[in-house]
């Protein structure tokens, strides 16, 4: 299972952070702060993966990818197939990408909870839930469509019939 | 007092962003704070999200945002999209399963669960999955197995791996969940499929019961998995040309499970796991990613022979890619099966060390876990070489893994003792820093057990030591072995070695610099100490050197060397008799027995002198028979104590050396025996607080030009005293003034009659046996009065 997924910049401050297991405050930011510790002193050249480490000791990895400005990091256990998350970050970005029309750090550092979204339909529960990007935009698409609604009708109760999604 | 209006969290974030302080951000953060909590209290409810969200972005930067709690379940609550979306992503991040809290979300996701917005039930299904604890899962296990079944596919994925998440929260619950999985594999959308394969992996991991149960949707699966792979580019979920590679490596997994020794549902998956072993484009990730789980499962399940080869090649070529990530995962995998197939794997040995040398840490990291593990004893002494090139240049982090994997295997499958001690030689001398604690032990172990060894051990050691005081584990066994063998560092020949000479000054001067040196442990210095004690009982000279340097550390302010030198310096003044006994060459210790030290050494000395004592004492008796000296001459005619009163007891009497008592008076020595230029002189010693104890020590020196051997002295009291004998330091005193013969003897004169002392001596000299028998004249009245 996905243990955490973070992003954070070049100089270790978060973007981005999801945990999918209970930690108190402090160990999350402990987390945070080690993790950035170890990815940001690797070289450019080298493989996506660290192993054994703070979350959970030796059965834990990291699997990272440095974008531009941002560090990309999935803490995953050693259920989950190394290159099969290289791909699943690979449609995250894309998909930031293509609601955020070409995204940048600011994007995320300004829409935090949209990109919480987004992967809210990606990785559920520390699992892997959807991967086709049409679907996951489509949904986005639509969730956003249902808030302007509302913000418009500020006070008025939304109506139910209108919204529900066929398949 | 102005009213400052609260930001929007746009105009929030830049104000952080501003801030060109720790302090300033801190600022800005706390005073927004202010107006969040002021806004829950008594704002806007429709504003209430806006507030939220702002908190859950300081939330984020590592700031206390516990007061938002309640916010969330309000926002939960309420009827609109906006404020559940930001009220339950609150709940995600602020409340978790050890907050009571947590608790009264239950109703509301309840109710979202059962209401018909799909956008919200997806909501409560996901904060569900995300912080749902034990109690809420058992509460609304009914609610999401509903939901399992409805029309929409988006509700349908999410309340899949919801059921995942109860199940691991909630073990019983798997009954309620197992039932629809069947139908749920017919489904054809791809996000359901992936959620109930999880969904049955899990349940399959969780009981035997369940794995056979599945064990019959092997061919549905197989079905699924050859529709992926056979189809061609399809828009729909495929990366790289590759079907949805998420789902087939999710597939693989399960079937792994569900092959795993079960020969049936293995033979029905063998087709086609060569299939996609052959078939799968290995230009790009997914297909590697596809690949390698194919690899695994092959491994694992009960597949053909011929199958496995191909497995393992591809493994064995994937070691070889330029793509690192690759290399990566092929070490992984092979890691995995070193143990299974590990001929298989030893093919592979050249390139996993070769994958040592790569500069990245993560890829030599693996490398070196697969090396130890293929270590085995027809290779060991390549690997060893390899492994401790690795050592010499690893970074510092693998250095401790390294050290103690090459000890581990060395002491799995050392060829030779020899090459068993240069081997952990070598390793304390590149990272004696980084090897575990019983490393010392396990040499000193080994060094010890090896008698034809010592020589050689103790020349190697001494050499290392000379050039680099600094690595304790290699100071602390160099010491150790100097002390026990300093007799054959100075002897001068040994095959094994160059030959090398040693002065008695080099050898004490450079144990003094150990001593002295800042860089030394307290431990390391005990040992060194201790090392100087043995040595004035090896050595000809120094003893007054080794006294003075004892005696310094007597006013020590580490507390442990302070007793040590106190002690040994009592040993010196009072107990000099005793002393050589004492230092004798330790006995072999027992493996797994306490950390051999100074402590335990005297203890064990004390045991190996009572069984040498044990036997010493019969023929003490038997010689008095044979004797027949001196009977009945006292006075009090006193029954004579038993003549056995237990070792044990009077020697740990023995060797309980007071810190600081009077020093008794003096008693001069005695010249007793002499015969072409074997001298026997006795030393009298009367421990104040037992006066009717006399201990004498016998020495015997050699001052002509051929050793004596095979050396007995025994001796003779009255029946009123008692008399024990330890054992003899040696039974060769060698020629021209070479290192004594002393034995101690004990006698008890409770009624403190004279003392008169037969002596008897049994040897070999210039190739003639000798036998001497003699009462020992002009003892001083010191010695029993």
């Amino acid at each position: 299972m996905i243990k955490a997924i973070l992003i954070f910049n070049n100089h270790g401050k978060p973007r981005v952070s999801k945990f999918y297991q209970p930690y108190s405050e402090d160990t999350r930011q402990q987390i945070i702060r080690e993790t950035f510790h170890l990815v940001s002193k690797r070289d450019e050249n080298v493989c996506n993966f660290l192993g054994g480490l703070l979350i959970g000791g030796s059965d834990n990895k990291l699997i990272y990818r440095h974008y531009a400005t941002l560090y990309f990091v999935f803490c995953v256990d050693s259920s989950e197939s190394e290159l099969a998350i290289l791909d699943l970050m690979q449609v995250f970005v894309e998909t930031l990408d293509k609601c955020f029309e070409n995204v940048c750090e600011l994007d995320l550092i300004s829409h935090v909870d949209k990109v919480h979204n987004i992967l809210a339909e990606m990785v559920m529960g520390g699992m892997v839930l959807e991967t086709n990007m049409n679907e996951i935009v489509t949904q986005i698409d639509a969730q956003n469509k249902l808030e302007k609604s509302e913000a418009g009708l500020a006070g008025a109760p939304a109506h139910r019939d209108a919204y529900i999604f066929s398949n | 007092m102005m009213v400052v209006p609260s930001l929007k969290l746009q105009d929030l974030i830049e104000e952080i962003r501003g801030a060109k302080t720790q302090a300033q951000e801190r600022e800005v953060i706390q005073k927004e704070c202010a107006h969040i909590r002021a806004s829950f209290r008594d704002g806007d409810p429709l504003d209430r999200h806006r507030q939220l969200a702002k908190l859950l972005y300081v939330h984020m930067l590592g700031y206390p945002a516990h007061f938002g709690q309640m916010e969330c379940l309000k926002l939960i609550a309420s009827s609109r999209f906006t404020d559940k979306r930001v009220g339950y992503l609150g709940a995600m991040l602020l409340l978790d399963e050890r907050q009571d809290a947590h608790l009264l979300i239950t109703n509301s996701i309840k109710n979202d669960l059962s209401q018909g917005i799909q956008a919200v039930q997806g909501l409560a299904l996901c904060t569900l999955s995300t912080m749902g604890s034990a109690e809420m899962c058992r509460d609304l296990a009914t609610e999401v197995e509903k939901l399992l079944l409805l029309p929409s596919s988006y509700v349908r994925k999410k309340a899949i791996l919801t059921a995942v998440h109860m199940i691991r929260k909630v073990p019983e619950l798997s009954n309620i969940f197992l039932p629809p999985c069947a139908q749920l594999l017919h489904e054809r959308h791809h996000g359901i499929l992936l959620g109930t394969v999880t969904l049955i992996t899990e349940l399959c991991e969780r009981s035997p019961a369940a794995l056979k149960h599945f064990r019959k949707v092997v061919p549905q699966l197989v079905q699924i998995l050859r529709t992926l792979v056979t189809t061609g580019y399809s828009t729909e979920h495929s990366i790289s040309g590759v079907s949805d590679p998420f789902l087939q490596v999710q597939i693989l997994r399960l079937l792994r499970i569900l092959g795993r020794n079960h020969e049936e549902s293995s033979e029905t998956m063998n087709d086609l796991l060569a299939q996609v072993a052959t078939n799968t484009d290995t230009s790009r990730n997914a297909g590697n990613a596809v690949l390698f789980e194919t690899v695994l499962t092959i491994m694992d399940i009960r597949s053909v022979p011929g199958l496995r080869v191909l497995a393992v090649n591809i493994l064995g070529r994937f070691l070889l890619n330029n793509d690192k990530n690759i290399r990566y995962v092929a070490l992984t995998s092979l890691l995995r099966m070193v143990q299974s197939d590990h001929s298989a794997v030893q093919r592979h040995r050249p390139t996993v060390v070769e994958c040592l040398r790569d500069p990245d840490a993560s890829l030599s990291r693996r490398a070196l876990e697969l090396s130890l593990a293929l270590v085995n004893s027809s290779n060991v002494r390549a690997m060893t070489q390899e492994l401790q090139s690795f050592l010499e240049s690893c970074p510092p982090d693998l250095r401790a893994d390294c050290a103690s994997g090459i000890l581990l295997a060395a002491e799995r499958f050392a060829p030779t003792k020899r090459w068993h001690i240069d081997t952990i030689l070598r390793v304390l001398t590149t990272a004696g820093t980084y090897v575990r604690d019983d490393a010392v032990a396990n040499l000193t172990q080994l060094i010890a057990g090896a008698q034809e060894l010592h020589a050689y051990s103790v020349r190697c050691l001494y050499s290392a030591l000379a050039e680099d005081i600094s690595q304790q584990p290699l100071v602390q066994v160099a010491a150790w072995c100097i002390g026990e063998y300093g007799d054959l560092l100075l002897e001068g020949s040994c095959e094994e070695t160059e030959p090398l000479q040693v002065e008695e000054e080099e050898v004490l001067a450079l144990l003094e610099k150990v001593l002295q040196s800042h860089m030394s442990l307290p431990a390391t210095r005990g040992y060194a100490l201790t090392a100087l004690m043995k040595l004035s009982t090896r050595l000809r000279g120094g003893s007054d050197r080794i006294r003075q340097v004892v005696s310094i550390f007597g006013s020590c302010l580490d507390v442990e060397l302070q007793q040590r030198a106190v002690e040994y310096n009592t040993l010196f003044r009072k107990y000099d008799h005793m002393r050589a006994a004492i230092l004798e060459k330790m006995p072999l210790v027992e493996r797994g027995g306490p950390q051999v030290d100074g402590e335990a050494e005297e203890s064990k000395e004390t045991q190996c002198s009572e069984t040498a004592l044990v036997s010493t004492e019969s023929q003490a008796s038997k010689l008095l028979d044979l004797l027949d000296l001196l009977d009945g001459t006292t006075e009090d005619a006193q029954p004579s104590p038993s003549l056995d009163p237990s070792p044990r007891g009077t020697l740990v009497h023995l060797l309980d050396l007071p810190c600081a008592p009077p020093p008794p008076p003096s008693i001069p020595d005695l010249r007793a025996f002499e015969r072409e230029g074997l001298q026997l002189s006795l030393s009298f010693v009367r421990p104040p607080g037992t006066p009717a104890l006399l201990l004498i020590t016998v020495t015997a020196t050699n001052t002509s030009g051929a050793d004596v051997t095979h050396f007995i002295c025994q001796a003779a009291v009255p029946k009123s005293f008692q008399l024990q004998l330890q054992a003899p330091s040696g039974n060769t005193v060698p020629a021209q003034g070479g290192l004594p013969v002393t034995q101690l003897l004990r006698i008890l004169n409770p009624n403190k009659a004279p003392l008169r002392l037969k002596l008897r001596l049994t040897y070999n000299h210039f190739g003639r046996s000798v036998q001497e028998i003699f009462e020992v004249n002009n003892l001083p009245v010191e010695t029993w009065q």
